[in-house]
């Protein structure tokens, strides 16, 4: 796509200082719902899911209560007001309510099955009926609840650990407090896991309805998997998903996790990433926010070997009023370590996208290769691009560059199509498409990409 | 004699208010090829952007009819359907567009106008390798993004292939000689003299008489000052080739 402007900067004049952030403090008349419910459940018995968590929650709880539902005052949301969903009812989710789903509606949800095994989860707990496991050595799959019921000592060393209470992230905090289930994978040393689909049903039954799925993927050396997760609705209530999802990717472990938001346009979405990945691995995560009024990734990989290879890839596609938001941290942590994102927005109407990329350089971490894109498409004057790249390096044999872009199609490639018969709106969606192909052509799993091309060219035809 | 293809009537076009063609005419009719020449500035390429709908050009005065058809009140796409292909002088790279899907696009939007049922992928192959032969192509051209990454030479190659598979009943080539070397110049022109038809027409933009050393005009014009001050013969492009556009222009009236 020409017609983009670009910043792109290199060393040595990159290294920045640290922002220090300055989360305001949330009147009590905030978080007061959440803490209620919180103690409401408690003394119910409902948290207990299993006892030795409560203390986790209990924490968690605690530092949300500090921070509270972020605001644009806070550093980490400058771009991203979560106002409308602070005025929404605070109603967790602890029990399975199918709401009337079955296989006919799972289909018209436009979810394919790609034939391996596959959990779906309505507002964030598993529905048995509708899932499917096939078995294969050495890999375990099940929803989080039922591995927390049986054999917990495994769980419990992992849960938590990745994502701790004491990160900076109030809705990863409430997500610890309140989760109720979630997937769990395990892939032992060597073993390849068959594709694994974990479908995420929100119901959008009512208003204010909350789902916190909580996953734990944990991949052993040398193991291999491709996970993608769908997030789709039924009803079109505004309701939040506040997921979460740890990850671990052993020494050599070659992981593809590819993740699609595609929620009702009155949902809220929030989701959390937090993967270690460890000496000699491939970990490719494909975020692609094509759906929700408001959705907001949180990605944090660390990298704690050498040689690691992550790539981090993601695709926008908002119109309306919607706002999406990638907000992200690589921390190499180690040398020799390779970090690429590269992250396009598709931005109509009065759609908003967000995206802020900090990579951070430890000391040590020497022949650190970071690359950082962002490219913005705007296809109208309304539309509105808020980018935020951010290097932090504390090492000095680095290469690390970044680019943002923002522009709009190109008015010589819209004519060359047309003067070959090519409509106007066809040749629009050509090159808009291509725009997503560019990052779409990065989801190594053939089945996945094809039919991710095929979402993402009707949703173009339909609504762009 | 049939009707014509193309009438340029009293032609005046300005680009940002600037007058570029200043009272053009010019008719071709079926089994013809036309070449224009005239020095840099004259208005050939105005002329082939008007002529293919570009924006960007206002016609302040004057008409276009196309197979006795209004062609200006047409959007480019439309002037395509109906049969008008302007081989573009720089032809423009779409990264990410893959040539076989866009070429099919193409193809099947023309036929839909006519009245065609359009191609199945397996169909519109076996026409596309047919195509590929006359232009020397190979078939790994399919696969790319349109011009990205192409020599000038591929570009020049690759819209005289597109004019063979969208079968246009006029064709403008605009500067197709520019940037290319002797060789590829030969099997461009071979290509164009191979879509040559009783029932189509041909409008061969140039600065360089070598061209039409390969593509051989039934008139040749030189255009001058946003008008057309010679009409003749081959032998017209024989001559500026030998005096250069200098002795043409003392002839010249100038406008006002």
């Amino acid at each position: 796509m020409t017609g983009f402007t670009t910043a792109s900067r290199s060393l040595p004049d990159m290294i920045t200082a640290p922002t220090v952030s300055n989360p305001s403090k949330v009147a009590a008349g905030e978080t007061g719902p959440y803490l209620r419910t919180f103690e409401h459940l408690v003394m119910e018995g409902a948290l207990e899911h299993p006892a030795w968590a409560l203390g986790l929650r209990r924490a968690a709880i605690a530092r949300f209560a500090r921070q509270g539902l972020p605001t644009p005052r806070h550093e980490d949301w400058r771009y991203t007001s979560l106002a409308p969903l602070a005025k929404l009812p605070f109603k967790p989710i602890l029990h399975l309510d199918p709401r009337g789903l079955d296989e006919a509606a799972l289909r018209a949800l436009g979810v394919p099955d790609f034939g391996g095994s596959r959990l779906v989860f309505v507002d964030g707990v598993l529905a048995p009926g509708f899932s499917r496991i096939v078995p294969e050595a050495g890999v375990t799959l099940s929803g989080l609840a039922d591995r927390l019921a049986g054999d917990g000592v495994l769980i419990r060393k992992h849960l938590g650990q990745l994502a701790p209470v004491e990160r900076e992230n109030p809705l990863l905090a409430l997500n610890t407090a309140f989760f109720r289930d979630g997937a769990y994978l395990h892939v032992a040393a060597g073993k390849q896991a068959p594709l694994v689909q974990l479908i995420f049903v929100a119901s959008g039954a009512e208003a204010g309805l909350t789902s916190s799925p909580r996953n734990l993927l944990h991949f052993e050396r040398g193991a291999q998997a491709v996970v993608i997760e769908h997030h789709v609705s039924l009803g079109g209530e505004p309701v939040l998903t506040n997921a979460a999802c740890e990850v671990i990717v052993e020494e050599g472990a070659h992981v593809e996790q590819v993740k699609v938001q595609d929620e009702h346009p009155a949902a809220f979405h929030v989701g959390a990433l937090e993967a270690r990945v460890e000496r000699g691995a491939t970990h490719l995560y494909h975020s692609l926010a094509l759906g929700a009024r408001l959705s907001r990734t949180n990605i944090h990989s660390v990298f704690a070997g050498e040689r690691v290879e992550c790539v981090l890839n993601g695709l926008y596609l908002v119109d309306g009023e919607r706002l999406a938001d990638h907000h992200m941290v690589v921390e190499h942590a180690r040398p020799h370590c390779a970090s690429h994102e590269y992250f396009n927005a598709i931005l109509a109407g009065k759609a908003r996208g967000v995206f802020h990329g900090r990579i951070l350089v430890r000391p040590g971490a020497q022949k650190t290769d970071a690359k950082q894109t962002n490219k913005n498409l705007l296809l109208s004057g309304d539309a509105q691009a808020d980018t935020r790249p951010q290097l932090e390096i504390y090492a000095d044999d680095v290469k690390c560059t970044h680019g943002a872009t923002i522009g709009q199609l190109n008015d010589d490639a819209i004519y060359y199509l047309r003067s070959r018969g090519i409509g106007h709106a066809q040749a629009r969606r050509m090159l808009v498409h291509a725009f997503a192909g560019e990052i779409l052509d990065r989801i190594r799993a053939a089945c996945v990409r094809e039919h991710l091309n095929d979402v993402v060219w009707r949703r173009l035809e339909a609504s762009f | 004699m049939s009707e014509p293809i193309l009438e340029i009537r009293n032609l005046h076009a300005s680009v940002e208010e600037r007058p570029i063609l200043r009272g053009l005419h010019l008719v071709l009719y079926p089994g013809e090829v036309h070449a224009i020449m005239g020095p840099n500035g004259s208005g050939k390429s105005t002329l082939a952007a008007v002529l293919a709908g570009r924006e960007g050009y206002d016609v302040t005065a004057g008409e276009v009819l196309y197979r006795g058809e209004d062609l200006l009140e047409l959007a480019p796409e439309e002037r395509a359907r109906a049969g008008v292909f302007l081989a573009f002088q720089y032809p423009i790279e779409i990264p990410g567009v893959n040539s076989a899907y866009f070429l099919r696009a193409a193809v099947n939007e023309i036929r839909k106008h006519r009245g065609q049922p359009e191609l199945d992928a397996v169909e519109f192959l076996t026409l596309v390798k047919e195509k590929l032969k006359v232009l020397d192509i190979p078939e790994s051209f399919l696969k790319r993004p349109v011009n990205e990454g192409f020599s000038g030479g591929e570009k020049k190659r690759n819209e005289i292939f597109q004019m063979a598979l969208l079968e246009p009943a006029l064709a403008i080539l605009d500067e197709t000689d520019s940037g290319l070397d002797i060789d590829a110049l030969r099997v461009v022109a071979g290509g164009v003299n191979k879509l040559k038809r009783p029932d189509n027409a041909q409008l061969v933009i140039t600065h360089y008489q070598r061209l039409l050393d390969h593509i051989v005009p039934d008139h040749v014009h030189v255009l001058a000052e946003g008008r057309i001050v010679r009409s003749g013969g081959r032998e017209l492009a024989l001559e500026l080739e030998e005096k250069g556009y200098d002795w043409i222009h003392d002839g010249v009236p100038q406008p006002a």
